[in-house]
């Protein structure tokens, strides 16, 4: 061998070019994912070994329309393909990834980037489904016109990159020598290339586009099926879950009987079952519902129809002062707020991103599953509504319906102080595609180990602490009353009272609430914990349902809902808005706006549910 | 006749496009998108809430615009 070094490539190309799938195919799970330095746009980066061994490092570039970048993701890629980054070697190699289906636009871009003067390999994608159009697309001669290499690959199949991967043995070195003959107009040079180079059926059929968008976008009919996909989401999150939720629940149980049977009674036993099991079991539980949920976003996104959903809830984003861009971030809030508040990137527009970040933590995030699942199993009893209707899933419906309302509202109130410019639109609806398997798996595995590393540390960690707080001082000889209340952790929650009793909280919610500021789902594991400590027997994971339904009252229990449909928000979630800001003013804002309507909506919650006698008997 | 103006399903040729400002990133876009003199363009569809915004194709790829997006669009006279 003679290279030592790994070859430093760069993967460009438009939105939906299929770029992230071929990045899967080339590196498979040898992926590392951070972010760019000093911004939050997610820079990921894998390793691949060529037929004949080489290495290559593959730096995977946010997609672009254009070089003249609009948004700080394009000007990533505009600073990273000039070599102009702080912090970036400047790739050795551009591989820009082109859809074969769709030249016209494409090839533009492709222009641009060859224009940039680097060794530049140019990939033609979903060459499959173009042949199937009845595209020819003469790839030597397009070679010959660019004057650099042009490979074909289909990123969706299985070895569907190996021309891409030969290629790489031996890579263009020079950049490319393009033939230009059409007065430097960068149009012009595409319309000649497809007409030279691409032939195209005489009679195109209509395409599957035409069929199902007329379905898709209907005004009608696309709303139904809108609202429809997300009503079996969300049911979907309940039902699909409960089977490996049981299976993992009575797995966490088992094995702490089993600790419990090898360790004799003492502090370590209590630490082992008390503080980390059923700090950690009581969420790891939850991961079901939060893959499934992630899968849902993963295949609407991956199938094209998102920003369809976009473009028919445009107008209702727009009278709350947002655009359908706006939409993506808040959807992906659903799972966590942390990649929705770095999503919003891809709007353009300064304002209409800031208000999207405020309201972002509105939105249900997966950590607050396991606190509305935990309540709603407790207090809601399972029955249908109507025949077909899980009573549960329509709360858990209802809940978040809340909480997008408010968003909205937010939203609304933020516009009405601000003069209205025009805030753009122009976003690309792509070609409809059926979800490869890799994508979906390398997407879901990805947030599992995120889900899973957070249990692993700041939520086991956080367990331990309060385990600590609620064991220690250990009550004196002779005391009659719980453990708990002599410990540190009760006298805090005491402490907490006056401010938290009038919307109807327990001092063990008090205590809860704190942790629950570092992530959400915490609150949960929380209340296992004080719950566990303070009863007589410790088995608490699997019991805290029945021991919840037994000592809250109802009214207790929905304004704990209301509590956590606005606030807090997590640590992580502030952090993140400090980077994406810039500063700690948007921070104070959000967190103080949300700390202020979640106590107004859970007083008037436990107000109205003592009226209506649902309050403590 | 401008973009907005045409009604869904109707098919039309750009002749071209209109800048509003110094610096219109709209009308860039527009152009990087494939919205050049010459082409092609069909209404798909139009959003539920007051046909706002449409649904246009240009070439192979849809676009969702707005219709004050739209207009920047001047379309050529029918013959």
């Amino acid at each position: 061998m003679v290279e030592t070094l790994p070859l430093r490539a760069a993967l460009v190309g438009n939105p939906n070019c299929g770029k992230t799938s071929l990045f899967n195919q080339l590196t498979g799970s040898r992926q590392k994912v951070a972010n760019y330095a000093g911004v939050t746009v997610e820079r990921k980066e894998g390793r691949l070994t060529t037929p004949a061994g080489r290495a290559v490092r593959l730096l995977d570039l946010p997609g672009a329309y254009s070089l003249e970048a609009t948004s700080p993701d394009e000007a990533v890629t505009r600073d990273v393909c000039a070599g102009r980054y702080r912090g970036e070697a400047a790739p050795e190699l551009l591989i820009c990834v082109l859809d074969a289906t769709n030249l016209r636009l494409h090839l533009r871009f492709g222009l641009e980037v060859c224009r940039l003067g680097r060794p530049t390999i140019i990939v033609l994608n979903m060459l499959d489904a173009a042949e199937k159009e009845g595209l020819k697309i003469d790839l030597p001669r397009l070679a010959a016109e660019l004057g650099t290499p042009v490979v074909g690959v289909v990123a969706i199949r299985k070895n569907g990159a190996a021309d891409l991967l030969a290629l790489l043995d031996n890579p263009p070195v020079m950049p490319p020598v393009l033939r230009e003959a059409d007065g430097g107009d960068i149009h012009a040079t595409v319309r000649r290339l497809l007409t030279e180079c691409v032939t195209r059926p005489a009679v195109a059929s209509e395409a599957l586009e035409d069929r199902l968008d007329r379905w898709v976008l209907h005004p009608v009919w696309g709303l139904v099926i809108l609202l429809a996909l997300m009503f079996v989401m969300f049911q979907a999150v309940f039902s699909w879950a409960q089977p490996p939720m049981d299976a993992i629940e009575s797995g966490m149980t088992a094995f702490g009987e089993l600790i419990r049977s090898l360790l004799p009674a003492g502090l370590i036993r209590s630490l082992l079952v008390d503080g980390i099991l059923a700090g950690a079991g009581t969420v790891v539980v939850f991961l079901p519902q939060i893959l499934i949920l992630f899968l849902w976003i993963l295949v609407l996104e991956e199938s094209g129809y998102l920003p369809r959903a976009a473009f028919l809830l445009d107008r209702v984003m727009a009278s709350a002062g947002l655009s359908g861009r706006s939409f993506i971030p808040l959807l992906s809030s659903f799972a966590c707020a942390v990649p929705g508040i770095m999503a919003t990137r891809t709007i353009q527009n300064p304002r209409d991103r800031l208000v999207t970040i405020l309201i972002a933590p509105l939105m249900t995030c997966s950590a607050r599953l396991p606190v509305y699942a935990l309540l709603i199993s407790a207090f809601i009893p399972k029955r249908l509504v109507g025949g077909v209707f899980n009573q549960q899933g329509l709360v858990l419906f209802g809940l978040y319906m809340v909480g997008i309302g408010s968003g909205l509202a937010v939203a609304w109130a933020m516009k009405r102080r601000e003069v209205t410019t025009e805030h753009p639109l122009l976003m690309e609806l792509p070609a409809y595609r059926l979800p490869s398997l890799r994508d979906l798996v390398l997407g879901l595995w990805q947030r599992a180990v995120i889900f899973l590393s957070r249990v692993g540390t700041i939520i086991v960690t956080l367990s331990v602490l309060l385990w600590a707080l609620s064991s220690f001082p250990a009550p004196p000889a002779g005391a009659t009353g719980a453990p708990i209340d002599y410990s540190l952790a009760g006298r805090l929650g005491h402490l907490m009272l006056p401010l938290f009793a009038p919307i109807g909280f327990t001092w063990q919610i008090c205590v809860a609430l704190i942790p629950g500021l570092a992530a959400r789902e915490v609150a949960v594991s929380a209340l296992a914990t004080v719950y566990a400590v303070g009863g007589s027997e410790t088995d608490a994971a699997s019991q805290l349902t029945p021991i919840l339904s037994s000592q809250w009252s109802l009214a207790t229990a929905l304004s704990l809902l209301a509590w956590y449909v606005y606030a807090p928000q997590c640590f992580a979630t502030l952090a993140v808005i400090r980077r994406e800001t810039g500063g700690w003013k948007v921070v104070a804002q959000t967190a103080g706006y949300l700390f202020g309507l979640a106590y107004l909506a859970s007083f008037l919650t436990w107000r109205i549910a003592l009226a209506l006698g649902w309050g403590p008997s | 006749m401008r973009l907005d103006e045409l009604s869904a399903g109707m098919n039309a040729v750009i002749d071209h496009i209109e800048t509003r400002t110094a610096d219109d990133i709209v009308a860039r876009r527009l152009g990087e998108l494939g919205f050049v003199p010459g082409e092609p363009v069909k209404v798909v569809a139009v959003g539920p809430f007051g046909g706002d915004p449409m649904a246009v194709k240009i070439g192979f790829t849809r676009f969702a615009l707005r219709r004050t997006e739209a207009a920047r669009v001047i379309l050529k006279e029918r013959a």
